[in-house]
């Protein structure tokens, strides 16, 4: 047994190893448990490597029309699984020991196996039972090992995994997750991907670049069914134009495996019924969080729908036991973990941290095109009882846009008629998820339409379309 | 008496600090030692510990605010027998908490044609389309532009509401939570949402105490509300303590006979110059700072301006207000140059004629109200300026000279001096230098 810690995260994906930084840097006594890989999903299985992906399928859809940008490319441009793998791993693999020279250098002890909270106070790591996702990074030097220990404050930070329909469960080979997704021996020449939230449309959006012919299926009316319904549409048109195959209002009932292809059972919500043959399905139809085999039925922690239930400051029922991240609840993202791991951590300081306001989150999905919001959609504000002022423009009307050859895209803005304040904001198209953060600053400092059209906003860029959606709702809009 | 709980120094260097959490709750008994609440530093966590036996009867300063400046009132003590609620529900007593701000001088006063007073206007709202910064006790509320909007929209006094934003800042919820404590900061006295501080009494409630018709309602001139934010201001930010003498002014006024009667006489036959008792003390003030060079300072956050001339700013009443014109390098110039200048500045000031750099700046100041009759007061320092002083009528008293009762023309000076800038023996120096002057005025000769 070791000398008791401050604080002790089970999970070091990033709201874990973030909130171990930061317990640190408060002067706890900090470490983390971790069974896998440090960085968690994020970083090994999630965000960081599907944007590897990603990337390689963009450049792929510049490389196919090179005459586009007056160039011309001899010879015939092929995407090789294998090495966009490989560069994708790779990725992976320096941000994951980049994760653990962070934690070394602030201190932090990892203690690497699987964790149980056998009371108030006390954890017990036991050797990893799991199955490893290959391939898997090395275990980090200098970890500590099984054993019990004490900490005044435990964090569950565990995170969350793929959900699983039953009679259309992942065997890994045949029916996909992401884990499965990311590393393709080799591309299929068809696959369905179920879902479109985020992680079906970055993977339907990837695998379409690669010249995989991809159908995707969603059981709600519209595509990416958090997004604002005009961007989804925009969106929409455009992964149709670039060859996706979307179902909407459809679900998939029934699946037979066949030797190396599965057959999917659709029907649309009028009752219409297709058959729909690929070589592999993706299983992306949301995730759920890590709560089992931690001990926290025994100690009485409330959940509700899969995830531990939270104050403001990440406390659970439990006294001493607190909850952050997509464990906690959604959104399931990994800065909003962060971000709840630090008010956590402060707060057990003593240092009054703000709560976090969920609806100043802000998502992006990676897909082409890119998709990137924050606060409320226009539907969502009027329901909410909001009269709004909508202000949207084009990227067709941006100077910027054109000289990189995106002219397709849209840039809305939801105000409160009544107030000026910004409710939500909505993009599509190139870059959007770069420039979506201007947004949650002004939604933090709770700007008004007005401080948003005396910014100046820099020529040529992308960002004018912000400052002209802001004109456009007040009737100022100056280039449509 | 209530007793002002203020922001403690937990060190010689310490300006603010964060007012970590309270450990006592309003309505609370306390007793003297009693720990009521924490304060941290950047280097330290400090307890507050009260005086004296009470209620805590109100909460000014939040939990979890940062930033607090040193003496600010952080909460208040209703002492035995005295009603807690009446304290905690009517205008702050509080040192720090200064009268209702009054707003800037809208943009068209600050042209130089006058309504300039007591230093430095305030700059303009440069946008000019919406409500200018408010002021709390002289320091800007921080708010979001969407609370400020919502504030004016539902007519709330910003200054009103407590900021539950980072570093206090007042945001959407603050200002909701007002509305829905029944528009607490709306005009009316009670504290909004009940957690925000009443600075000041509304207007309406201050009316509402005289008989309607009783009274005549005069609104303010933007020098009368640049002189209510400049002194409000001063008199809560800076630590004031107050010197006095009495100065024996005989010789002074025979020399000053003597001068005048030298005058040489114009073409219209009046004489060039006559300086008056206040000439003197201008003269005085210059002199006895250069001969006490540490007094003839400025504070400023940074460092400390060490002047090399003295600037005089001499307090000048005018209809409905007053003006503080500045004689500089007052050290450098004879009596009667200092007389024909002043004789200018208040000709003009009675004009509203002077500019802003002829009243901006100056390093002490003398306000003299002998003309009166006065005998003593202390005067509010005008910032920048580090002191001033206070000068009484000369009359005759009784005084006692080697045992024996003597009559003397004695003038009465109270300098009062910022703590910050210039310490208690210092300011006796500086106070010391110039009765010896005023005593004796032939020392300014030379």
């Amino acid at each position: 047994m070791t000398t008791p810690y401050d604080i002790l995260i089970i999970g070091s994906g990033p709201g874990g190893y973030v909130t171990a930084i930061r317990a640190a840097q408060l002067g706890f006594k900090t470490a983390i448990v971790e069974r896998e890989h440090l960085g968690g999903i994020c970083l090994n299985w999630g965000c960081i490597p599907t944007k590897a992906l990603l990337r390689s399928a963009e450049i792929m859809h510049y490389a196919q029309h090179p005459d586009a940008y007056g160039l011309k490319i001899e010879g015939k441009v092929s995407a090789d699984a294998a090495a966009i793998v490989k560069r994708s791993r790779g990725v992976s693999a320096q941000l994951n020991g980049g994760v653990g020279f962070l934690l070394k250098k602030n201190k932090v002890d990892v203690i690497w196996g699987e964790a149980t909270i056998t009371k108030v106070g006390e954890v017990a790591v036991a050797a990893t039972k799991k199955p490893p996702m290959l391939p898997q990074n090395p275990v980090p030097k200098g970890v500590l090992g099984a054993g019990t220990y004490q900490a005044k404050h435990i964090i569950v930070a565990t995170g969350a995994r793929p959900r699983v329909l039953p009679g259309i469960e992942p065997d890994g080979k045949l029916i996909w997750t992401y884990f499965e997704a990311m590393v393709p021996p080799a591309f299929p020449k068809s696959m369905v991907v179920m879902g479109s939230g985020a992680i079906g449309i970055e993977f339907a959006s990837f695998y379409k670049a690669m010249g995989v012919d991809v159908t995707v299926i969603e059981v709600l009316p519209q595509i990416m069914p958090v997004e604002d319904a005009e961007i989804a549409a925009v969106a929409r048109k455009r992964f149709e134009k670039l060859g996706l195959k979307i179902m909407t209002s459809t679900k998939v009932t029934k699946v037979e495996k066949g030797a190396n292809d599965v057959t999917c059972h659709v029907e649309d919500d009028k009752g219409g019924k297709q058959v729909i043959k690929a070589e592999r399905l993706i299983s992306a139809v949301g995730v759920v969080g890590n709560i089992e085999n931690l001990g926290l039925e025994k100690l009485g922690v409330k959940t509700d729908r899969g995830c531990v239930v939270i104050d403001d400051f990440g406390r659970t029922n439990v006294p001493g036991l607190y909850a952050i991240g997509d464990v906690a609840g959604p959104p399931m993202l990994a800065h909003k973990a962060e971000h709840e791991g630090v008010i956590c951590v402060e707060n057990i300081k003593g240092l009054h941290p703000h709560p976090m306001d969920k609806l100043m989150i802000p998502g992006c999905t990676y897909c082409n095109p890119q998709v990137a919001s924050v606060g409320l959609t226009e539907a969502k504000a009027k329901a909410a009882g909001y009269t709004v002022k909508v202000g949207r423009f084009p990227f067709i009307g941006n100077g910027k846009a054109i000289a990189l050859g995106e002219p397709d895209g849209l840039v809305k803005t939801v105000f409160d008629a009544k107030t000026g304040k910004l409710l939500g904001a909505h993009l599509v198209g190139a870059e959007v998820t770069e420039l979506i953060q201007g947004f949650v600053i002004a939604m933090n400092l709770e700007t008004t339409e007005e401080d948003l059209m005396h910014t100046v906003f820099p020529h040529p860029t992308l960002s004018e379309m912000m400052h002209e959606s802001v004109l456009d709702a007040y009737g100022k809009v100056i280039h449509t | 008496m209530p007793i002002n709980i203020l922001m403690p120094a937990l060190s010689p260097t310490m300006e603010k600090g964060n007012l970590a959490r309270w450990l006592k709750k309003v309505g609370d008994k306390v007793k003297a030692g009693d720990v009521l609440a924490e304060i941290e530093t950047d280097k330290a966590t400090m307890e507050v510990e009260a005086i004296d036996d009470g209620v805590l009867a109100k909460i000014v300063v939040a939990d979890g605010t940062a930033d607090v400046p040193v003496n600010q009132l952080i909460g208040v003590i209703a002492g035995d027998g005295e009603d807690a609620k009446a304290i905690s529900a009517g205008p702050s007593g509080g040192a720090a908490s200064a009268p209702a701000p009054a707003a800037p001088a809208p943009a068209a006063e600050n042209t130089n044609n006058g309504g300039h007073v007591v230093g430095n206007p305030q700059t303009p709202n440069a946008r000019g389309d919406e409500d200018p910064f408010p002021l709390k006790n002289g320091a800007r509320v921080f708010s979001s532009p969407l609370a400020r909007r919502m504030a004016k929209d539902a007519n709330l006094d910003l200054t009103k509401i407590a900021g539950s934003g980072p570093h206090g800042r007042v945001v959407e919820r603050d200002v909701k939570a007002a509305l829905s404590g029944g528009g607490g900061a709306k005009a009316a006295p009670a504290p909004a949402a009940g957690r925000a501080p009443a600075p000041a009494m509304s207007d309406d409630a201050t009316k509402k105490l005289f008989a309607a018709g009783s009274y005549e309602e005069i609104p303010h001139d933007g020098m009368r509300k640049t002189i209510a934010r400049r002194l409000a201001d001063a008199a809560s930010s800076i630590p004031h303590f107050y010197l006095t003498v009495d100065c024996e002014i005989d010789t002074l006024l025979a020399a000053r006979e003597a001068i005048n009667n030298a005058a040489p006489k114009g073409a219209d036959k009046q004489p060039a110059y006559k300086i008056s008792v206040n000439d003197f003390v201008v003269k005085a003030l210059a002199v006895a700072l250069q001969r006490v060079p540490a007094a003839n300072v400025t504070w400023t956050e940074g460092a400390m301006l060490k002047h090399k001339h003295s600037d005089i700013s001499v307090a000048v009443a005018i209809p409905d207000g007053l003006i503080t014109p500045i004689v500089r390098n007052a050290e450098t110039k004879g009596l009667a140059a200092i007389a024909s200048e002043m004789k200018d500045f208040a000709a003009r000031a009675k004009a509203r004629k002077l500019k802003p750099e002829e009243y901006q700046g100056g390093v002490s100041a003398v306000s003299n109200l002998g003309m009166f009759g006065m005998k003593h007061f202390t005067a509010v320092i005008n910032p920048p300026q580090s002191s001033i002083l206070s000068v009484g009528a000369g009359e005759q008293r009784v005084v006692v000279k080697k045992g024996q009762p003597t009559v003397a023309t004695v003038m009465t000076a109270t300098l009062s001096c910022d703590h910050r800038a210039i310490d208690g023996a210092l300011g006796a120096q500086l106070l010391s230098a110039f009765k010896g002057l005023i005593e004796n005025p032939m020392g300014m000769l030379v």
